[in-house]
């Protein structure tokens, strides 16, 4: 190697503007590629743009802190993004047609079907009871779920990993999943979406149709309140039933 | 622009603020979009500049996720030797969360009224 540009790459994988720019490319390149492969679901740009940064940082040998000391500029913005939801959710609960009534009950079976169907499947799958307790909040945003996991004693780094990991099963499968089973209406596709797979899930249904991510965006917060709620509670009754 | 960016990081730092103070479960940004949702509910319109900034950033909603997903790679190692009953629970799950869910609300909603 060549001192000169020795010099420049010491510069390069230190400097947050690379690992910042590399993001974006990254994104480009996996929402092309799920463009041009005509939005195939499969082909989700998040995790495109995961797997070509995570294979750069192995070549380079680049860590994973040094990268996001770049790449948390763009994880920042979650917070706002987060709060700009409340405009759909505005604009829906101002024209809203779908009763409150059945978007109750949708919520509390849904929250319940994920944490249940999660802690069930990885008993069938022989997990131990830590994992099992860190898979149940799954399908809700990231802080909420950690915080759940704590309470029941879970593991929160553990449930961070598989909230993420859902958020992309949810935004890769999920479609597929609805069309099979032919549930057409944009409010229940993007309120399915929320609820199972949180906020990768509701980026996903905002860039597929307006009312969709409406009824998403509002399923993360309803979602958030319901597990929060429920969790505990089934899982008080668990450990009554003795199932540990 | 910057106005609409004051007010979300505005709105977003009162979350933070309230959940810290009263010691909540629930996650500053979270409560952040509560506060301006009532806010808009009560002001009966919704600005026309946060609304094109909201849309803006909310376009590209999936990209806030990358650095997440990446760190998930970097610490797949706390799946430990239980990673197949991991995925599988998580695969599982998820396809029949999507599945309750959808066909609950699509039942409520559209099972005796029009198609869409």
């Amino acid at each position: 190697m060549n001192p000169d540009f020795g010099e420049v790459w010491v510069y390069l994988s230190a400097s947050p503007l690379t690992a910042l720019t590399t993001t974006l490319v990254a994104y480009l390149a996996g929402d092309w590629i799920y463009q041009k492969s005509g939005k195939m679901p499969i082909l989700n740009p998040v995790l495109i743009a995961v797997i070509v940064i995570t294979i750069g940082l192995t070549v380079t040998g680049i860590d994973y802190w040094t990268y996001f000391e770049g790449a948390q500029f763009v994880h920042f913005l979650l917070g706002p993004a987060t709060v700009a939801l409340a405009i759909p959710v505005a604009r829906l609960l101002r024209t809203m047609r779908t009763g409150f009534g059945a978007l109750a009950i949708a919520i509390v079976l849904g929250s319940a079907t994920a944490a249940i169907s999660a802690v069930f499947i990885a008993e069938l799958l022989d997990a131990s009871e830590q994992t099992v307790l860190s898979l149940a909040p799954k399908s809700v945003t990231t802080p909420i779920a950690m915080g759940i996991a704590e309470r029941i004693g879970g593991l929160p780094s553990l449930t961070a990993v598989c909230v993420i990991m859902t958020g992309i099963i949810g935004a890769m499968l999920g479609p597929y999943v609805l069309n099979l089973a032919r549930i057409t209406s944009w409010d229940a596709r993007g309120f399915a979406m929320g609820v199972a797979a949180h906020g990768i899930g509701t980026a996903r249904a905002i860039q597929i149709n307006q009312e969709a991510g409406a009824f998403a965006s509002l399923a993360i917060g309803l979602n958030g309140l319901a597990t929060a709620t429920l969790i505990p509670i089934l899982y008080s009754l668990w450990q009554w039933w003795g199932g540990s | 622009m910057l106005i609409a960016l004051t007010q979300l990081l505005f709105c977003q730092l009162m979350g933070e603020v309230i959940t810290r103070a009263l010691d909540l479960a629930i996650p500053g940004p979270v409560i952040g979009m509560s506060l301006l949702l009532v806010a808009l509910l009560y002001r009966q319109s919704i600005p026309e500049n946060l609304e094109t900034t909201a849309e803006g950033i909310l376009s590209h909603l999936s990209l806030l996720f990358v650095p997440a997903g990446v760190g998930v790679v970097a610490h797949l190692t706390v799946l430990g030797n239980e990673w197949q009953a991991i995925i599988g629970s998580l695969i599982g799950s998820t396809v029949i969360t999507v599945l309750v869910t959808g066909w609950v609300l699509q039942r409520l909603h559209h099972g005796a009224s029009h198609e869409s």
